[in-house]
């Protein structure tokens, strides 16, 4: 980040401050509001990892790699997709199919605690999953050169 | 006749005004040799697409569309484009006759493919008769979830998304097995600030593939 960033870039980096919060939140809101409007795991996975990027591509890629780690980006995506599996198991343990939500929760027929519990919790493995891979992907490529040059905008 | 003739005739002029704008935007993307345009001609097709994707009712595609396609793969073009040249090489020679007609003869079958494929909201497609009627009338007493396509994508069919989330996975891994980790610009970032201090932080952080960049 040298002083040619500082006197070309102070709008973008203004604005970005401003709405990277924003965009963050939001990608929460789509998690967590899946059950009810369209998204998911998914969706507020990749919002999630494009708020990275957009920080990175604005601050660079070095303070964005000390704040997330590339190690821990990874290990993240592992996670989520460990923690869905996992879900799975514990349907098996509790006597029904792999992945049977009916199975997680001991309750009367017709209940429903099961099936939202099961759901949230594979909902939370998406997103740490696709966050995780979508970010150690960018920093696959980003990574290989240390900042974004001035006539590359 | 739905009796809704006027906003049948608005829907069609937007659809037609939408898959203009792709066509027009995809040409531009064949013709352009820029690499930064034609990566955020790529953006704008995604955006339109969908805007046409919620046109067709089809609002979680369009969702899905809008973030992965035209916020991260433009993202990620982008920073796969600052590894490369700015421009791609002008084509060789005249016009190619052989792949004009391979493509002309692919658009003629699909074109004659799409005779027999059943009305948009035809409701005795298969798609609006068979599987996708019972989970529209059994979500409600067995997920307890207002939203069909979660509960299709999260529990019905649990098993496939899973296998989905391992494929967003292995892409992962398997980038960044080939690109290295990006640890990289940590050390190489350092060098460069050489007149700075160097952040003390840092040091724990990259391995020995950053200190061979020095």
């Amino acid at each position: 980040m040298g002083k040619a960033m500082t006197d070309h870039h102070v709008i973008l980096r203004i604005v970005a401050k401003v709405l990277i919060p924003f965009i963050a939140l939001y990608g929460f809101y789509v998690q967590f509001h899946g059950e009810y409007s369209p998204g998911g795991g998914f969706q507020a996975g990749v919002i999630l990892a494009v708020t990275l990027i957009l920080y990175s591509l604005i601050f660079g890629i070095a303070p964005t790699m000390r704040a997330v780690t590339p190690v821990f980006a990874r290990g993240v995506a592992a996670f989520g997709f460990l923690l869905y599996a996992a879900v799975g198991i514990a349907a098996l343990i509790g006597g029904g199919n792999f992945l049977d939500y009916d199975a997680l929760v001991d309750e009367p027929e017709g209940g429903h605690l099961g099936q939202h519990l099961g759901i949230i919790v594979i909902e939370i493995g998406v997103l740490m999953a696709v966050a995780g891979s979508m970010t150690a992907i960018f920093y696959a490529f980003a990574g290989r050169v240390s900042e974004i040059r001035d006539e590359d905008w | 006749m739905t009796g809704n003739e006027g906003a049948d005739h608005a829907v069609a002029l937007l659809n037609i005004g939408l898959l203009s704008i792709l066509f027009i935007v995809a040409v531009a993307m064949a013709r352009l040799r820029s690499l930064f345009a034609i990566v955020m001609l790529s953006g704008i097709y995604s955006l339109v697409s969908a805007t046409w994707f919620v046109a067709l009712d089809a609002v979680d595609v369009a969702f899905t569309e809008a973030s992965v396609g035209a916020g991260i793969s433009t993202a990620l073009f982008l920073a796969a484009m600052v590894l490369t040249s700015r421009t791609a090489k002008p084509e060789k020679g005249a016009t190619k006759i052989v792949p004009l007609l391979v493509v002309i003869a692919t658009g003629a079958v699909l074109v004659y493919a799409t005779i027999d494929l059943p009305g948009f909201g035809d409701p005795g497609s298969p798609a609006n008769s068979h599987i996708g009627v019972e989970y529209l009338a059994r979500t409600k007493a067995e997920i307890g979830i207002p939203n069909v396509v979660t509960a299709v994508l999260a529990s019905y069919r649990g098993f496939d998304t899973l296998g989905e989330v391992g494929v967003v996975f292995a892409a992962g891994l398997a980038v960044t097995l080939l690109l290295g980790f990006g640890e990289r610009a940590l050390g190489s970032s350092r060098s460069q600030a050489a007149g700075r201090p160097r952040p003390k932080e840092v040091s724990g952080l990259d391995g020995k593939d950053g200190q061979s960049d020095d």
